[in-house]
C-alpha cells in the first residue's frame, strides 16, 4: 500500500520501476503465504525480473521524468472513486473468504482435485489443469505471447535491422 | 561494461546455474510448481543478463534474432500441432489419451510434457525479442 501510494507520487520514473518491482515481490510473498507458489513464482519471475528490465529498456529511450500534467486531476479522481466504490459495493454479494460452501469450491474444483490424480497422474494439480482440463486457453495465451512478440517486432524491430546491414556494407 | 571485470565473471558463474534453473523448473513443472511459462521467462531472464552485460552485439550472435522468432513461431506451432496430432490419432482436440490408447494417464503425462515445452519456448523467444528490439532501437540512435 505505502510503495503504491508512493509509485503515485513521484516523478522520477527510474524510482517508480524500482518500486514496481518491490510491489511485484512482495505481492509474491502474499501469494506464497496463500499456499500458492505456481502464481508467486510467476508472480516474482515476471513482476519483479523481466517487467522492471523491460520497463527500464523503454525508459532509457523516453526520458527519466515524467511531466507535470498541465490539468487539474479532481475529474479524473472522481471517476476512479466512484467506479471504486461501485466495484466494493459488488464485492458485498461474493460469499465469504475460505467457506467450505463458496460456489468455487463445490463446482469442478472438487472433480480436478479427486479426479486429476487418475485421469491425469501427474501431482501438481496447477499443471494437470492448465495444460489438460483447460488447454485451449493455454493454447490461446500462448498466441497472445506470440502476438504480442509479433507486434512489438513490427513497432520497433526494424531499427537494428538497418544498422546490421550498414554494419555489412 | 567491457572494463566491469567482477561483474563479467559473477555472470559467467550464474549464467549456466539460471539456464539450468530454468530448465529443471520447464520439466520438472508436473511435480513441482511451475511450468513452461516460468521456465520461459527464467531463460529469457538468462539472456537479457547476458544482453546487459556483454552487450548486444555478443547477444545477437549468441542468440539470432532469426532464430528466436522461429522459435517464437514454433512454440505455438508445438502446442496446436500437438492438440492436431490428438485429432488424427481419433481424440478430439488436445486430448492427449489417444497418445497411449491402453494407458490414458501416461498419454496426459506426455501432452503435458509437449506443450509445456511449446509454451516455454514461445515465451523464452518472444521476451528476449521485445528486448532485443528495445536495446536494439538505442544503440542504432547511437550510432546516427
Amino acid at each position: 500500500m505505502v510503495v503504491a501510494l508512493t509509485v503515485i507520487r513521484l516523478r522520477d520514473l527510474f524510482a517508480v520501476v524500482m518500486l514496481f518491482g518491490i510491489y511485484s515481490l512482495l505481492s509474491a510473498a502474499l501469494f506464497v503465504t496463500l499456499d500458492a507458489p505456481d502464481v508467486a513464482f510467476t508472480e516474482a519471475v515476471v513482476g519483479a525480473g523481466v517487467s522492471a528490465v523491460l520497463m527500464l529498456a523503454t525508459l532509457a529511450q523516453t526520458s527519466r521524468h515524467e511531466s507535470v500534467p498541465a490539468h487539474r486531476p479532481w475529474l479524473p479522481l472522481a471517476v476512479v472513486i466512484v467506479t471504486g466504490a461501485f466495484l466494493v459495493y459488488g464485492t458485498l454479494d461474493i460469499p465469504p473468504f475460505g467457506k467450505a460452501d463458496d460456489p468455487v469450491h463445490t463446482h469442478v474444483a472438487p472433480r480436478y482435485l479427486k479426479q486429476s490424480g487418475t485421469e491425469i497422474g501427474i501431482p501438481n494439480v496447477v499443471t494437470s489443469v492448465l495444460g489438460s482440463y483447460r488447454g485451449y486457453d493455454t493454447l490461446g495465451e500462448t498466441a497472445v505471447v506470440f502476438t504480442a512478440g509479433a507486434g512489438v517486432l513490427v513497432l520497433l524491430g526494424g531499427a537494428w535491422r538497418v544498422r546490421r546491414r550498414r554494419g555489412e556494407d | 561494461m567491457e572494463h566491469h571485470q567482477i561483474l563479467r565473471v559473477v555472470t559467467k558463474f550464474n549464467l549456466p546455474l539460471i539456464m539450468l534453473f530454468g530448465l529443471y523448473v520447464q520439466f520438472h513443472g508436473d511435480f513441482g510448481p511451475g511450468g513452461g511459462f516460468q521456465a520461459g521467462v527464467i531463460i529469457a531472464a538468462a539472456l537479457i543478463l547476458y544482453t546487459l552485460v556483454f552487450g548486444l552485439d555478443n547477444a545477437i550472435r549468441v542468440a539470432p534474432p532469426g532464430v528466436l522468432r522461429a522459435c517464437s513461431a514454433g512454440g505455438v506451432l508445438i502446442y496446436a500441432g500437438t492438440g492436431t496430432v490428438n485429432m488424427m490419432l481419433g481424440g478430439n482436440f488436445l486430448d492427449y489419451s489417444s497418445f497411449t490408447p491402453e494407458d490414458a494417464a501416461a498419454g496426459q503425462h506426455y501432452g503435458i510434457l509437449i506443450i509445456e515445452f511449446g509454451v516455454g519456448l514461445t515465451v523464452a523467444a518472444t521476451l528476449v525479442l521485445i528486448f532485443f528490439a528495445l536495446a536494439g532501437r538505442r544503440s542504432a540512435e547511437r550510432c546516427d
